[in-house]
């Protein structure tokens, strides 16, 4: 280990730094929301170095274990702008409901921390290790509002679930260790191809279920909905695209990395999971009432539609539509989440028919909530929809045209609960015609998805760059 | 000149939206505005419109490079006059929707958005593009049924979006089927059509043409995939309807004739005999089914399906006649007949329902045809215009729809004879349909309840006058505007050849 190698992990000590800074500021002020806006520039400032590795080549450091590549660097960026996003959320959210306010900063910045760890690790044991760490953090998120007998319950199964989930992927882990003798991936990518295939499809399948539930991909998916829905509505958010997108990355560094030489057909795998997360997620999504359900039930189904950039993720179309799909549903999503935020706590309830009239009463968040709910059915031009599309051309390009109709189906059933949605804000009519409260950070972060969304949907081409340069991922 | 027409609409749409909520008349003021510049923009493009000079004003800037997607813009004989009668029914439904006090700023945005999304179809010479104006045109249509139409507004316009959007997405495969057989990938519309990408490959290219076809059948709407029109047209407030029958029908029978007929014309041409099956049972389903009404509104609705089937009658028998030229002389007079039958059915169609808005809106709330008799002598002006547009309809010599209907049965008689006279049987339902139905209202002893109605008001006079007179005078002098047409079709046809 050189001293170069610690330059290039200079965004990973960053945010360990200022994660425990955040500890020492929260010590000694009794404003806690000014933790929250010291998290926010601390995020902010971690994109200078972030960004100086783009004009780095790639390459593995720390005895090979670590990755420094695009596809890292890239993950790297969703991370921090999405946990800065989480973060100025929940400075209007938070206050009231728990005590522990500082603290919550500080864990949202370790679980960036892990989260960009898992996205870059070369090396099994690193990189169940970085799992493991979201994990914990995430736990406790989820169950933070200790009063709150559902915010427990999210708490309670989303750590069996997922205590499970993990101790099957490290057998799935040792499996390939025992196969091939080797923790490191690139190691074994040269030895796989030796290796007897019932052996290699067990380990497959078993890893899967730990990538499987992080990123919600049906059948490890029952968690979902259960823990959305108790968890704190920023945590909530924050599962659903920021962990979902690093379960993303390390499913498809394996994939690329270690499975892709060993002969296997994976693609039919990842391609049939695929239609089964989208429709199943689809057709539970319909009956939902509760917007924090359904989107837990929409997030499987896009969980299947990035499973398509998974299995297509060959040539022009397929490699950056995955990264293109995630970034641009990474803003439409969380800004769902933050309408939701705002609606719950300014009304109390997460019922969608609550929402009745609420183009009256919040017209903005509305005109907002309408442009996420149709972003995230795909029409143009909104960010999911420059997603969708690639995938979907992505699918074409590679023989998958079967899947991509499976897509496209599945595209116009979720349009009839996110039209739910608008319905209840825009047809219904108000309960009340009480203007709501739009506290500013939340605003804030609300108007930030918005422009993501519509800028991603009008002018891809500098997304589709960043990608293009992020899908340098490094293989033997 | 193509972009301003386009998007001066939408400008105006933005401003009011951050006018504040009080200032009603400046927000219609600029609707107004805004749409009668696009307006006069789109006379201007029509004088300096050089026949025989293909696409012209054509602007093209890169957009996503990457894929290869252009901002490319430009019209023909085809578009042009779509793009006129866009822009003028626009301009009318302002002018109606003056008394609109229900959510108007929602409201005016709305509209001009569809105006813009709709224009935009219309001049979209790149496929994503065009993909992304198709799509634009759809969400406010669902607002403006769901928020301002009748009692089952909800049922029609979740109906509404969720048929189209299953045809909008269909058609999204297609044009990426199309794109990666074309070599180099591209979008561009012009591109495709010279390449012929899937002429060696007929699965594909029966794959490509079925996804076209479901998206754009759906918007004609075709029979079977016709049951959303009724419920839409029925619950859409006027302007909606309007709107909906005058133009966004046109957008499914523009596409096959830019799209389906010159990118996969050997596929069209296999399938053109059933095709024109389907519009023949469109054409006397239509006439039937619109006869049995008693509401004014569904039997304008289903005329609609009926006169959309002689569009697409016209449409399959250019289909059938490709690739051979002792044909084409009657697939160009098809074509051509098919393109005025869009705008005529356009500009009679949503007269017929400014027409019936006039009635239903402010003065009798009710639309049921044998609740009336005897308005004729007490509403002259309203009785006047309203059986021009209905004799218009139905096809009577001298006016508009006589010429499109006569010109369709001439081009495909020489291609599907036995179709055609079976055809033209529907035009006799089409006529009793209304005749009965202009004798139901308008003869007869007076019923007692209407005996106050006061007859239309300038505002009113304004909106259906020029379409009137339009009737009329195309009906007449049909010349210029078959031109104009035949600039585009004969072109068409001679490629096909």
């Amino acid at each position: 280990m050189s001293a170069s190698d610690l330059w290039s992990i200079v965004p990973e000590l960053w945010l360990a730094g200022l994660a425990i800074f955040l500890l020492l500021v929260d010590l000694l002020t009794a404003r806690k929301s000014l933790v929250g806006v010291v998290a926010v520039m601390g995020l902010l400032l971690s994109i200078i170095p972030i960004g100086s590795l783009l004009t780095q080549g790639a390459r593995t450091v720390i005895f090979g274990s670590y990755a420094v590549d695009g596809f890292a660097v890239f993950f790297k960026i969703l991370t921090v702008i999405a946990t800065a996003l989480v973060v100025l959320a929940a400075i209007d959210w938070l206050p009231g409901r728990s005590q522990y306010e500082g603290e919550f900063y500080a864990l949202l910045v370790f679980t960036a921390l892990g989260l960009v760890l898992m996205a870059a690790s070369t090396d099994i044991i690193l990189l169940a290790l970085s799992i493991e760490f979201v994990s914990l953090t995430s736990y406790v998120l989820a169950g933070y509002l200790k009063g709150d007998v559902k915010s427990n319950e999210a708490g309670v199964k989303y750590f069996l679930y997922g205590a499970a989930a993990s101790a099957v992927m490290l057998f799935g882990f040792s499996i390939l260790y025992g196969l091939t003798g080797s923790t490191n991936l690139y190691e074994i990518a040269r030895r796989v191809a030796n290796a007897p295939l019932p052996a290699l499809y067990l380990s497959i399948a078993l890893m899967l279920s730990g990538f499987g539930f992080k990123i919600s991909m049906v059948p490890f998916h029952q968690w979902t909905p259960d823990v959305y829905e108790g968890a704190p509505t920023p945590v909530a958010a924050y599962l659903s695209v920021a962990s979902k997108a690093a379960g993303f990355a390390a499913l498809v560094r394996m994939l690329m990395v270690v499975v892709d030489p060993g002969r296997l057909n994976w693609i039919l795998l990842i391609a049939v999971l695929s239609a089964v997360s989208m429709t199943l997620g689809n057709l539970l999504a319909l009956p939902q009432r509760n917007i924090k359900r359904m989107l837990a039930y929409s997030s499987i189904s896009h969980a299947g539609f990035l499973l398509i950039g998974v299995a297509a993720f060959r040539g022009d179309f397929g490699t950056p539509g995955l990264l293109i799909y995630l970034l641009g549903y990474m803003f439409t999503q969380l800004g769902a989440f933050f309408v939701a935020a705002l609606i719950g706590q300014q009304l109390g309830t997460d019922d969608i028919p609550d929402y009745a009239g609420l183009s009256r009463r919040a017209p903005v968040s509305a005109l907002l909530m309408a442009v996420f709910m149709l972003s995230l059915t795909g029409f143009p031009p909104t960010s999911v929809f420059i997603g969708k599309f690639y995938v979907l051309a992505g699918a074409i390009d590679n023989g998958l045209l079967w899947l991509a109709i499976v897509g496209v189906v599945n595209s116009v059933i979720s349009l009839y609960y996110y039209a739910g949605v608008i319905r209840a804000m825009y047809v219904m009519p108000a309960a009340s015609t009480v203007p709501l409260r739009e506290p500013a950070a939340l605003q804030v972060a609300l108007g930030i998805a918005g422009l993501g969304t519509l800028l991603i949907g009008l002018y891809p081409q500098p997304i589709i760059d960043l990608a293009r340069s992020a899908v340098l991922l490094l293989r033997i | 000149m193509l972009s301003l027409i386009i998007f001066l609409p939408l400008l105006g749409g933005l401003i009011i939206l951050f006018l504040p909520k009080t200032s009603e008349r400046a927000m219609k003021q600029i609707a107004l505005i805004c749409s009668t510049a696009s307006l006069v923009f789109s006379l201007l493009a029509v004088t300096q419109f050089r026949l025989g000079g293909g696409m012209q004003f054509q602007e093209r800037y890169s957009w996503i490079p990457s894929i290869a997607v252009n901002y490319h813009l430009g019209v023909d004989g085809l578009s042009l006059p779509l793009i006129v009668l866009t822009a003028v029914l626009s301009v009318l439904s302002v002018i109606y929707s003056w008394r609109m006090d229900v959510r108007l700023k929602e409201y005016l945005f709305l509209f001009l958005l569809l105006e813009t999304g709709m224009l935009g179809v219309f001049a979209a010479l790149d496929f994503f593009l065009f993909y992304i104006f198709w799509e634009v045109t759809l969400v406010p249509m669902y607002f403006l049924i769901g928020i301002w139409g009748g009692p089952r507004r909800e049922y029609a316009a979740i109906k509404f979006f969720l048929y189209t959007l299953v045809g909008s997405l269909a058609m999204l495969l297609a044009i990426l089927i199309l794109y990666f057989n074309a070599e180099p990938h591209t979008f561009s519309m012009l591109e495709l059509i010279r390449q012929q990408p899937l002429a060696d490959a007929p699965l594909l290219a029966a794959l490509a043409f079925w996804g076209f076809f479901l998206s754009f059948a759906i918007k004609v709407p075709m029979w079977p995939f016709h049951t959303w029109l009724p419920d839409a047209h029925v619950e859409a407030p006027t302007a909606g309807s309007v709107i909906l029958a005058g133009i966004l029908l046109k957008m499914g029978t523009y596409g096959f004739v830019r799209v389906s007929l010159p990118m996969l014309p050997g596929t069209f041409k296999a399938y053109a005999f059933f095709i024109a099956v389907l519009a023949l049972l469109g054409i006397v389903y239509g006439a039937l089914v619109a006869m049995a009404q008693t509401d004014l509104k569904k039997l304008v609705a289903y005329s609609s399906v009926n006169h959309m089937g002689y569009v697409m009658l016209g449409i399959a028998a250019a289909a059938g006649a490709v690739g051979d030229p002792s044909k084409a002389a009657a697939a160009a007079t098809a074509l051509n007949g098919a393109v005025f039958e869009m705008i005529a059915h356009g500009i009679i169609t949503g007269g017929l329902f400014f027409i019936v808005g006039v009635l239903y809106d402010y003065r009798a709330h009710t639309r049921g045809v044998d609740e009336f008799g005897g308005l004729g002598a007490r509403l002259p002006v309203y009785s006047g215009i309203t059986t021009l547009a209905m004799l218009a309809s139905l096809g009577l010599p001298g006016l508009m729809g006589f010429v499109a209907e006569f010109l369709v049965f001439l081009g495909s008689f020489g291609v599907f004879p036995y179709l055609t006279a079976v055809a033209v049987t529907g035009v006799v339902f089409t006529a009793a349909m209304f005749l009965w139905t202009i004798q139901r209202i308008f003869l007869g002893p007076l019923n007692p309840r209407w005996a106050t109605l006061a007859d239309m008001d300038a505002r009113e006079k304004l909106t259906l006058v020029p379409l009137a007179v339009l009737m009329v005078i195309f009906g007449l002098y049909p010349k210029p505007l078959l031109d104009l047409i035949n600039a585009a079709m004969s072109g068409l046809v001679t490629a096909l050849r």
